[in-house]
């Protein structure tokens, strides 16, 4: 049991606070603002490596490991969650199946440009009318010799206006339900896809979410991930690391929420002193910091699991599960230590309360990761 | 960032978890009923080198470190409550003595703990200073032979059994000065009194301690006069990692009884393990006690490393004993009626463990604690 973070861990850790609090905290308030998708902080991560962090360097990633992946995203998180899961989806979401599952003709094509960010990817899982039930998949692939023939719609697809990349779930055989689903890369540009509407968010409001409509798509069997039904396992499998990676950005949002409400509870006087004298709010305080470090070490746990090719589906759910719903009791209290400062926009506090509801609801809503957590345990 | 346990802490925990699974719980029940002390449990930790696990073998002890103490403590409290704050107390005085001692009080009491020869005790609970420590009221009048004691102490765990107690008192009234008395069963005018009832680790001794001009020599003061407060925040900084690995063995103790009842019991038609009511149940269970294994972990690793640890041990004990306390309630949801009876042993882990956000500092304590090293 060793607690230490690694040279390169930290290295890492300083290098993202860095550019977090130099770079992607001053943009923040604006991006979200404006909705406005933060190109230039994309580049600039992509020259540090932050875009394909636990890809080899050979595919054009940083070869580092999970838990630098997890601790990069707490950071670039805390400065704004919205840079943050475009950072995530990139990183878990496109690049992590591929390397996966992909052929090395296929890592070379699509992987290298997404992993050293030239590139940028997005995960096409969801559908109207499959969500949580993510086995029933409309999105049709239908073989024609050295092809396959693509028709549905996949909607809240994050990075999809932006991405060049899309890891795709259809269903090639309805028969045997979620046994029947394949998984494809795509290129955004390929003849008949296109964007569908695009999505007004509460939070993250700087990642561009749309839909995507796939008409009459010609995709090439090379570019199928695994065998034709190996679909739903390269989901499942997938899920679990971007799982890792929504944790850290819960546990970034929610020490955002904590740091902003501790300053200024220092600063802030009623009733002749600062309001952190007073009991009630240093029990928040006090609550809110063990629940992040709880968080984290969970995040760090699956993640070191990752890296030691370990299973940890149930590990990624429950550091999923607590880290998400940490941040967001971490943002309803760093509301009410501002009062009516935390409930208007000149201060960050409700944008993170915005921001912090979606970890409980993507890549597996917080109902999805007791039912993981529930029959790991009942299986034994 | 490595999660992995030594090979020495796999095997501690596996041995005691042995001993605690075929020895402890299966007399934890009749010890709880009968609110006796479990001395026979206390002699077995002892053969096995569990009560000494914070000091070198030339005291007596094992030094298997804090990472495998907690882990030790945690399958032992698994299996019965009232042996893991035992052992907790006794492994806390001592390391007080280790760390605070002579020589020569390392070489009378520390052999003796180790080896079970009495329990080791902790007395600085009085009527008026509970969470408020430092306002005891005990004094320690300095002569030239000596110190003499006046003043009682209460909520002593294994007091009737410990055949060495480091005893608070105040050496000083203006300005206050703490310091810290090492006093031995049978020192006259040191007297044992009444025995408290209590909800749960009923097996364990709670007794209310009287000092009477009780005389003790010069040389049974525990570290330098006025260190008293600095040696019992110190000790209690240890004792936390002790209280959150005890909450984490009744919770998942709980836990493991709730899950194999939700595997068996059948209602409207099926297991009722397969109701989402239950399975939720179940997952923020699981999912609180691995969080709380993890900062008691890291508590203990920065411990072993001489790093500072307070705030994190704060840490450990409060997210471990809260979330033990939720666990072991929603365990005896899953059990419905059978969880109220004592047929099953889920309503006593309920009892025991809600002393464990009371006892070696509050809750409240421990977020002041937390709050006073965030806010600076």
């Amino acid at each position: 049991m060793v607690f230490d973070l690694t040279e390169e861990q930290r290295m890492i850790q300083d290098t993202a606070r860095e550019f977090a609090r130099k770079e992607v905290l001053p943009k923040a308030a604006e991006l979200d603002e404006k909705s406005r998708f933060p190109e230039e902080l994309i580049r600039q991560m992509a020259e540090l490596g932050f875009m394909g962090i636990a890809v080899p360097e050979e595919y054009g990633g940083a070869g580092m490991d999970n838990v630098c992946y997890a601790i990069a995203m707490e950071e670039i998180s805390r400065a704004c969650a919205s840079t943050a899961v475009i950072m995530s989806v990139n990183n878990s979401l496109a690049c992590d199946p591929i390397l996966k599952f992909g052929s090395e003709e296929i890592k070379r094509e699509y992987l290298v440009p997404m992993a050293s960010g030239k590139k940028l990817g997005c995960f096409g899982l969801t559908e109207p009318g499959a969500g949580s039930d993510a086995g029933s998949q409309k999105t049709t692939a239908v073989r024609d010799g050295d092809f396959y023939i693509v028709n549905g719609t996949k909607n809240f697809i994050t990075n999809a206006p932006q991405a060049d990349t899309c890891v795709l779930f259809t269903m090639t055989d309805k028969a045997k339900a979620h046994k029947g689903i394949t998984a494809f890369v795509i290129d955004m540009k390929w003849k008949g896809v296109s964007l569908g509407k695009h999505e007004k968010k509460m939070g993250i409001r700087a990642s561009a979410t749309s839909s995507i409509i796939f008409e009459e798509v010609r995709v090439p069997a090379k570019n199928r991930l695994g065998n034709d039904g190996d679909g739903f396992k390269v989901a499942l499998n997938t899920l679990d690391g971007g799982r890792i990676g929504i944790a850290a950005q819960a546990i970034g949002i929610a020490r955002a929420s904590f740091e902003d409400a501790l300053a200024y509870s220092k600063d802030r006087k009623q009733f002749g002193q600062a309001i952190c004298e007073f009991q009630a709010i240093q029990w928040m305080l006090a609550d809110i910091a063990t629940e992040i470090d709880a968080a984290r070490l969970l995040t760090w746990r699956a993640a070191w699991m990752k890296d030691r090719k370990m299973r940890h589906s149930k590990e990624s759910s429950m550091a999923k599960l607590y880290a998400s719903e940490t941040a967001m009791r971490a943002a309803v209290k760093g509301v009410q230590i501002h009062g009516g400062y935390g409930y208007i926009s000149e201060y960050p506090a409700e944008r993170h309360f915005r921001d912090a509801k979606i970890t409980e609801i993507y890549e597996g809503t917080s109902e999805i990761q007791r039912l993981v957590i529930a029959a790991a345990l009942l299986k034994g | 960032m490595d999660f992995r346990l030594t090979d020495e802490q796999l095997q501690v925990e596996e041995m005691v978890r042995g001993l605690s699974r075929k020895e402890f719980a299966p007399r934890a029940a009749e010890v709880d009923e009968e609110s006796r002390y479990p001395a026979k449990n206390h002699r077995r930790l002892a053969e096995l080198g569990l009560l000494g696990m914070l000091y070198p073998a030339t005291f007596g002890g094992s030094e298997a470190g804090p990472v495998s103490y907690a882990i030790a403590l945690r399958e032992v409290a698994g299996g019965c409550a009232s042996t893991g704050v035992g052992m907790a107390v006794t492994n806390m005085t001592g390391e007080a003595i280790f760390r605070f001692g002579t020589d020569s009080q390392r070489g009378r009491y520390l052999p003796m703990l180790s080896a079970g020869r009495g329990a080791g005790a902790f007395a600085l609970t009085e009527p008026g200073a509970g969470s408020d420590a430092g306002g005891l009221s005990t004094f320690a009048r300095e002569d030239a032979d000596g110190y003499v004691l006046d003043g009682s102490k209460v909520f002593i765990t294994n007091g009737a059994n410990a055949s060495v107690t480091i005893v608070m008192a105040l050496t000083q009234k203006a300005p206050r000065q703490i310091s810290a008395f090492l006093v031995e069963p049978g020192t006259p005018g040191f007297s044992i009194g009444k025995s408290e009832h209590k909800m749960g680790i009923r097996g364990s001794d709670t007794v209310s301690l009287s000092f009477e001009e009780c005389r003790v020599p010069k040389s049974s003061m525990l570290g330098a006069p006025g260190e008293g407060l600095k040696i019992a925040l110190s000790a209690l900084d240890g004792g936390r990692i002790g209280i959150a690995s005890q909450a984490i063995g009744i919770a998942r103790s709980a836990l493991s009884t709730a899950t194999e009842y939700a595997k068996d019991r059948r209602q409207f038609g099926q297991a009722i393990g397969e109701f989402q009511a239950i399975q939720w149940k179940l997952a923020d269970a699981a999912t609180e006690l691995d969080a709380a294994q993890m900062l008691v972990f890291r508590a203990a690793f920065l411990k072993e490393k001489g790093l500072p640890y307070s705030k994190e041990a704060s840490m450990a004990k409060l997210f471990a004993t809260e979330a033990g306390n939720r666990v072991c309630h929603t365990a005896l949801q899953v059990l419905g009626g059978y969880g109220y009876v004592r047929e099953y042993p889920v309503e006593r882990h309920l009892r025991d463990i809600r002393v464990t956000t009371i006892y070696e500092g509050t809750s409240e304590i421990q977020r002041l604690v937390i709050s006073r090293a965030l806010c600076g």
